[in-house]
């Protein structure tokens, strides 16, 4: 395959190029998608490629843009939606959990939702209020959808591929503090990265890091440091948030015998409290340290002036993890 | 039509009057006497299985219900316009248009029995199932659209609200979406003056409903919901008005719930015996019935016979749904996803092993 260097922009662009090319049931739309290219430029020249009955700007209505994609969907098409910012998909709510989630069940199987949901999300942007939040377990806990994050430009093409080919409802949730900040050779042509499937970025015996989206990077970053204090962490990147990809993480946790969980959620009633109560369940007799969350407060995300208090940094990644490891 | 009965003239449409004579020969839709028969009997066949159900409700045989007894003409008129590949967007009351979609009664029964396999309708298609929440059905119709727009087919979504429907936002989202895309969608408000208790002046400030079609950009009619040929006449012009890509329709037809919003509720607490009677005068199946009777269709004798008829069957099919089977375990995992994730399995196996185990145990 032939590669090229891409951030992820450039991959997910790649990804809605490849399959709008490939399947003519499928429709991109949202607000200032079409013309302008989205305000993070994801589908920028897709709509003078395919035209504006396929890639366009619809009127600003979350909760009709997510209305209307269930209902071409049910009439078979197979939508990818834009939701500017995750603070604005609220009002969409409605029609993701009562209807978006529930049409196949609802339907006994004869109406499926072949239905993506992008979704901007998380802080580190110094952006305006509502739009730097993490609340991708709100979404997790809703039985009937899967909810995706990729942390790297390849991982955005080949997940959402999968995304677009998948007849279950998908929320694609993209880390935009690393829209445009990690480059990396992708492959230009087609591939795709299976949903539910966790990835071991870098193998180790003492502690296991589970991280997803931006949060990946930051960890990362933590890594010589803690090479240099002895640890050895096994950093595992979760990409897909529901399903999750339980057997890789109890396998590495009874490895490891400890927990190390970090993300923009905040702290309580969210994923990390799903992993810690999946390590119970499943490596309880393994664990050597009590699992830590490194996440963020349960407040409001503060307005830039005050983000750098709340957003995780490496340092704290590095402070909790060797916490962890000496306990 | 749109154009004469333009929602800002504040005139609403009628063929015929409360007693039946047709007092706009040239608004009478075209219509053959024996389809107009059948139609006549599928209203009757309609409110006698509402009325039964109602009862069978409270003998403890079926669950919460909400009654059409009232708003059969708008469910029969569209019954006649709607074709086999038109799409049908329920809300929750319009038994006489699942019926002519292609639901049966039993379907109709498992449902409110409390099997989902109630909603699946297998003799029927292009149908999305009945919404319980409020006119969030209604994107879904402007969706639909776009989708028949885009494969450029030859069908009509006709999509169903109630008057308190409309004050929600996501009416005004999908008016706004499908006039602004221009697809073939017939939005019915059956405006039947109450939601649950609350009374239509309480809903809005607007003289009416149709009149908010003018702020979308697509006509809107406010017809005589209890008129069938009004009915009929208006859903015959919207649908070819959408058919030829002109874009969407707002119909409001004013009618009279004249039964509970569900079986749970008691309208002698928010709803006077004189307002009951007024609207009883303008009765949709009497008012056809006196024209039926006027231009001497009917056979008096052979319609209590149907009747009779009617009665029987709909108790059959209401016994055979009565002996469906309790659902399995299974039906509640296995259509959540098209690809199942394993804590539904996990989830699923482990409840097996504990119905194992009581019944071991037992």
């Amino acid at each position: 395959m032939s590669m090229k260097i891409m951030n992820m922009v450039n991959a997910i662009n790649s990804a809605l190029d490849i399959k709008l090319a490939e399947d003519p049931d499928i429709v991109v739309y949202g607000e200032d998608v079409g013309v302008e290219g989205g305000v993070f430029r994801v589908t920028e020249g897709l709509q003078l490629k395919y035209g504006a009955e396929r890639v366009f700007d619809s009127p600003l209505a979350e909760s009709a843009i997510a209305g209307t994609a269930i209902g071409m969907a049910a009439a078979g098409l197979r939508p990818v939606i834009e939701m500017q910012f995750c603070g604005f998909v609220y009002p969409a709510f409605n029609q993701i959990i009562s209807h978006l989630a529930r049409m196949r069940n609802r339907s006994r199987g004869r109406i499926e939702m072949p239905v993506v949901v992008r979704i901007p999300y998380g802080g580190g942007i110094n952006a305006l209020e509502h739009h730097s939040e993490s609340m991708e377990a709100l979404y997790a806990q809703i039985p009937g959808l899967k909810v995706v994050i990729p942390s790297t430009p390849a991982d955005a093409k080949g997940l959402l591929i999968s995304a677009i080919e998948s007849n279950d409802p998908i929320l694609f949730m993209e880390p935009k503090r690393i829209y445009r900040a990690i480059k990396q050779e992708v492959g230009e042509e087609k591939f795709s990265i299976p949903i539910g499937k966790a990835k071991i970025i870098t193998p180790g015996t003492d502690v296991t890091v589970v991280a997803y989206g931006a949060m990946v990077r930051e960890v990362q970053k933590a890594l010589p440091k803690l090479k240099e204090a002895g640890i050895s962490v096994e950093l595992i990147d979760l990409r897909t948030i529901y399903p999750m990809d339980k057997e890789t993480l109890a396998q590495s946790i009874r490895k490891t015998g400890r927990l190390v969980f970090v993300a923009e959620e905040p702290t309580s009633f969210g994923v990390g409290a799903e992993i810690i109560a999946m390590a119970n369940e499943e490596a309880f007799l393994y664990l050597q340290a009590p699992p830590k969350r490194v996440t963020a407060f349960d407040t409001i995300v503060p307005l830039p002036k005050g983000e750098h208090h709340y957003i995780i940094s490496p340092e704290k990644i590095f402070y909790e993890i060797q916490k962890t490891v000496k306990f | 039509m749109f154009k004469e009965f333009d929602a800002t003239k504040k005139k609403i449409f009628r063929v015929m009057d409360d007693d039946g004579h047709i007092i706009s020969d040239k608004h009478m839709p075209l219509i053959e006497e024996n389809q107009l028969i059948d139609a006549y009997h599928n209203m009757v066949f309609a409110r006698t299985a509402d009325h039964m159900i109602i009862s069978y409700q409270r003998q403890g045989r079926i669950y919460t219900y909400p009654p059409n007894y009232g708003q059969e003409a708008i469910h029969g008129a569209t019954a006649m316009v709607m074709r086999p590949d038109d799409w049908l967007v329920p809300a929750f009351r319009e038994m006489g248009a699942w019926l002519a979609k292609g639901a049966t009664l039993k379907d109709i029964f498992l449902y409110f029995m409390g099997y989902e396999v109630g909603n699946t309708w297998p003799a029927a298609n292009h149908f999305l199932p009945i919404s319980v929440p409020i006119a969030s059905q209604l994107p879904h119709a402007a969706g639909i659209g776009y989708a028949i727009k885009y494969k450029k087919l030859d069908e009509v979504v006709f999509a169903f609200v109630g008057d308190g429907g409309t004050s929600e936002g996501d009416f005004h989202e999908a008016l706004n979406f499908a006039a602004v895309w221009k697809v073939p969608v017939v939005f019915i408000v059956q405006n039947n003056q109450f939601a649950i208790s609350v009374p239509f002046r309480m809903q809005t400030a607007s003289a009416g409903i149709a009149i908010k079609s003018v702020a979308y950009g697509m006509p809107g009619i406010q017809v005589d919901g209890n008129d069938f040929f009004a009915m009929l006449k208006t859903l015959q012009e919207a649908s070819a008005y959408c058919r030829e890509g002109n874009g969407p329709v707002l119909i409001e037809a004013v009618t009279y719930r004249k039964g509970a919003h569900t079986t749970s509720d008691d309208p002698t607490k928010y709803r006077s015996k004189e307002e009951e009677e007024t609207w009883e005068k303008k009765d949709p199946l009497k008012r056809l019935k006196n024209y039926l009777d006027s231009k001497n269709l009917l056979d008096e004798t052979e319609d209590r016979r149907l009747e009779e008829q009617y009665r029987l069957e709909i108790d059959r099919i209401f016994v055979e749904a009565e002996n469906q089977p309790a659902s399995p375990l299974e039906d509640v995992f296995k259509y959540m996803y098209a690809d199942m994730p394993d804590d539904l399995k996990k989830q699923q196996v482990e409840h097996e092993n504990f119905l194992q185990w009581k019944e071991s145990n037992s």
